[in-house]
């Protein structure tokens, strides 16, 4: 017996059909505007690919439009986890059930939705489960999501058949949707979920193979290792591609924080602005931090810690940016950001740097 | 009588042969022979014993080779089948596979491979029992001279990635006698250069720099000036480049590393629509590298044999892999001083290279001519922009880079919109072509461009065959919006049907030997 969950956000999808950019807390006024459920079907038609397995098969859903309804209709007989609210479904219905879903042993999770209900499994479950997520929102920036809800129904197939073989944490990224609406974009990391690497079937397809982007990360943190110097402080900026720098190191990693490491010790973990300052002062440091995937800010998105400030003090020398070629090429020829609130420090950042990709790799970028 | 109806160019009756054929080792039969070797007459074994033990004891095989045990018409139906199960270059319109240059090999040069002469030669045989290749390998050499403007050729790389290996160990050698080689550390290359260009130095321990193109395709210059330093030990760079995107400043490219003390090396296996009209010389390289099997037309026969012709300029000539044949008089020697000079290359390969494909390059180039050869280039380059024209004509097709310019003989295309359109991928176009027995590819991975479409006709096809190529294409991308379903469950005409490829992320799954498939499929 295989036990998978099920979460469709019914809402999910509805304020872009009517201009409203994101559903978030606008359910009412897109149906209003005449916006229509969507995400039902999709949730739906993710589910179809489940049919007919060799083995039995639990799911577990909550009730009515939130999975119950759209697997019934397919001809599932759901196991129902109880909501935690009553009346209009909202975000902590999805963290809910998320949650309820780990308790009873799910081995993955398939939720329907956007960049918002990809935060609220994050902010659940984390990276604890598989998911794969069925695309139905308006915003689907986060690669955490096949490309069709039909595809995302065959990895959940490959899954459960013991075929689907490499996971690998993908980044949750949200914008704020109320500066959205009023023209501004601001894209916010929100932490990581663990997903298929998988060419076909993935948004994150653009991969060579899942081998050779785990390989890529790992030789990017040897070349970073085997340069680092004795007596020089590193601050660790966040990110799945600075992880197995940690990691290599046999070191404890904050993935969503700034760490500080000295002749391969943790000196301290998740610190902030101030205390970098005071560790810094007088001493030799550099900074290591990879750009936000399929946005390419490398300061002033995610890594606020590494201020203006503290930028100033390093100089432009002591950054060392790290990146696959595979997130690079996400960028799609667009440069790499920097937003640091200061003029001057953008400045200073502005113009080309290099970039690790690999051992002994690198690729020369433009900054702006 | 009615006549058969043509009119249609996409050949919707296609569907290739499926014999299932095992694996020949599942064909095997307990003592089954293709021939029986008679016993050698009593005459005949007082001379030379039995055969075996006048081989050393510790040469000799204690139990025999388990190879299949198979009669010679079993052996020729399983090869025939396995034939009829490819996309040979014999079989379709080879336009499919951009980058490889896939064109015409004339079968009189395979012909002339097959002489005996060529075939009952020894490479150890004495230089004056030789001549008749050597002159072959001297002329062909200056064909190569001519053609690059360079001053020295070796034909011993067995393929374009190990004649990109020889320019990096030429490059290491020329700065380990001046002393610079732990300074110069670095080599420069672009993005949408061929991989090799980055892993054949890798492999020498050099640090690899990529300069991504600009928003016109080229190598961004300025990104390129910070690359370029007193580190830098040579730049390697192909050009055009895999998008058919020539770059016109390229001499300032290489003007900037030779200023910095570094040398060029020229990755010249997209040459196919630059014969007759530049020159590596001319362009400001020291070293480049042709692929005979390539742009020279001899067979690329599966992955080998093969040629990656490299050549140098005059300084650089001592480092080239020995020996260098050379033309004495009327005689043709083998010169070793470079095979034996620590301060050279040595040697990449045994002897000379593969002689046979040397010839059949040099047959082909003497068939040609030097206006034939511009000829190529010229119908290769129409070929190309002609069919490029056709394609952008198409609402899901787009190609990145100079809108509106020529490309030279190849165009990495994107799908892009068919995907966001229809869900349907470029992995899938080319399992539907084959459909249609034609060979499609997309790009090396990563994906630069997404959902790549790389097509390179070359100058062999005609007009006929260039229009059926389109036409398929052009049925293949309306069924992406009319008929996904058929595109989604392709082949569905070929050998077998779509394949399950979780598998190949898997190396549990991995059998590279009859050996390692016994073992990994036994029942316990």
């Amino acid at each position: 017996m295989k036990r998978i969950g099920f979460i469709v956000n019914p809402i999910a999808g509805m304020g872009g059909r009517v201009g409203l950019k994101g559903t978030d807390g606008l359910a009412a006024e897109a149906r209003r505007r005449g916006a229509l459920p969507r995400a039902p079907t999709k949730g739906q038609q993710g589910l179809t690919p489940l049919q007919n397995l060799d083995f039995d098969l639990q799911l577990f859903t909550p009730p009515g439009e939130m999975g119950e309804a759209e697997a019934k209709r397919e001809g599932f007989l759901p196991t129902v986890i109880n909501r935690h609210t009553t009346g209009d479904t909202a975000a902590i219905d999805t963290q809910y059930a998320a949650k309820m879903m780990r308790q009873r042993g799910v081995e993955l999770i398939l939720f329907t939705g956007g960049d918002g209900t990809a935060r609220d499994i994050y902010s659940s479950i984390g990276e604890t489960l598989p998911v794969i997520g069925i695309p139905a929102g308006v915003k689907i920036h986060s690669p955490v999501f096949a490309q069709t809800a039909a595809r995302a129904g065959e990895l959940a197939r490959l899954f459960l058949e013991g075929r689907l073989h490499h996971f690998d944490l993908a980044e949750v990224l949200d914008i704020d949707e109320e500066a959205y609406r009023n023209g501004q974009v601001k894209t916010r990391l929100h932490g990581y979920l663990n997903v298929p690497v998988e060419r076909t079937r993935m948004q994150n397809r653009k991969c060579g193979s899942p081998l050779s982007e785990k390989v890529s990360q790992n030789s990017i943190a040897f070349d970073v290792i085997d340069n680092m110097q004795e007596g020089v402080l590193y601050l660790v900026g966040p990110g799945s591609t600075t992880r197995p720098i940690m990691e290599n190191l046999r070191l404890p990693c904050t993935l969503l924080g700034i760490d500080l490491v000295m002749n391969g010790l943790l000196i301290a973990a998740d610190v902030n602005e101030k205390t970098i300052l005071d560790v810094t002062k007088n001493r030799q440091f550099k900074i290591i931090v990879t750009p936000i995937g399929g946005q390419g800010y490398i300061f002033g998105r995610g890594n606020h810690q590494l201020s203006h400030r503290v930028l100033q003090r390093a100089g432009k020398k002591n950054i060392i940016v790290v990146a696959t070629q595979q997130k690079l090429i996400q960028l799609r020829g667009e440069p790499l950001l920097v937003d640091t609130g200061e003029v001057s420090v953008d400045q200073m950042l502005a113009g080309y740097i290099h970039v690790t990709t690999g051992y002994k790799q690198q690729m020369i970028m433009k900054v702006r | 009588m009615k006549r058969i109806e043509r009119s249609d160019k996409v050949r919707n009756g296609f569907h290739q042969a499926k014999w299932d054929e095992p694996i020949i080792f599942e064909l095997s039969q307990k003592g089954e022979r293709g021939i029986q070797v008679p016993h050698a007459e009593e005459e005949i074994s007082a001379q030379i014993g039995d055969g075996i033990s006048a081989i050393p004891s510790n040469m000799r095989r204690l139990v025999p080779p388990a190879l299949p045990e198979i009669s010679q018409p079993r052996v020729l139906r399983h090869f025939m089948r396995l034939s009829q199960e490819t996309l040979g270059a014999d079989v379709n319109i080879e336009i499919g596979q951009g980058t490889c240059t896939v064109k015409y090999s004339p079968k009189v040069n395979d012909a002339l491979g097959r002489l005996p002469g060529m075939t009952a030669l020894h490479p150890n045989q004495a230089e004056e029992t030789v001549q008749g290749i050597l002159e072959i390998i001297y002329k062909t050499d200056c064909f190569m001279r001519e053609i690059s403007g360079l001053d020295n050729f070796t034909f011993q790389p067995g393929s374009g990635s190990q004649g990109i290996l020889t320019m990096a160990s030429i490059i290491e050698k020329y700065f380990e006698e001046r002393g610079e080689s732990s300074q110069r550390n670095e080599i420069i290359t672009t993005l949408y250069s061929h991989p090799s260009d980055s892993a054949a130095p890798a492999v020498k321990g050099y640090k690899i720099i990529h300069i991504p193109p600009d928003e016109n395709g080229y190598p961004d210059f300025e990104a390129f000036k910070l690359a370029v330093s007193e580190k830098t030990a040579a730049f390697l760079v192909a050009n055009p480049e895999d998008t058919g995107v020539y770059n016109l400043r390229v001499q300032e490219f290489t003007a900037l590393v030779h200023k910095h003390g570094g040398l060029c090396g020229y990755d010249q296996a997209n040459a196919n629509g630059l014969l007759g009209v530049t020159r590596a010389k001319d362009a400001g390289f020291d070293m480049c590298f042709f692929n005979l099997h390539k742009t020279f037309s001899t067979p690329h026969g599966c992955g080998g044999p093969a040629c990656g012709a490299t050549g140098v300029t005059a300084a650089l000539t001592k480092y080239l892999p020995g020996p260098l044949v050379e033309q004495h008089q009327d005689r043709f020697i083998l010169n070793n001083s470079n095979t034996y000079d620590p301060t050279s290359v040595g040697k990449v390969r045994s002897f000379l290279g593969v002689a046979p494909v040397i010839l059949k390059a040099y047959s082909w180039i003497m068939s040609m001519g030097a206006e034939g050869l511009y000829e190529v280039t010229k119908v290769a380059v129409l070929n190309n922009n002609y069919m490029y024209k056709k394609l952008m004509e198409i609402e899901c097709v787009d190609a990145p880079y100079i809108k509106g310019k020529q490309r030279i003989e190849q165009v990495r295309y994107t799908l892009e919109k068919m995907t966001k359109d229809t869900g349907i991928t470029t992995g899938d176009i080319q399992r539907r072509m084959m459909d249609f027995g034609m060979h499609y590819w997309s790009s090396h991975h990563p994906f630069h461009v997404a959902e790549p479409m790389t097509l390179e006709p070359t100058e062999t096809p005609s007009k006929e065959d260039l229009d059926e190529y389109i036409a398929t294409l052009t049925q293949v991308f309306k069924e992406a919006y009319e008929n996904p379903d058929i595109i989604r469950s392709a082949p569905n005409r070929s050998v077998c049907h779509r394949v399950d490829g979780s598998g190949v992320d898997d190396p549990k799954q991995w059998c590279i030997t009859w050996r390692s498939y016994l073992k990994k499929t036994q029942v316990n």
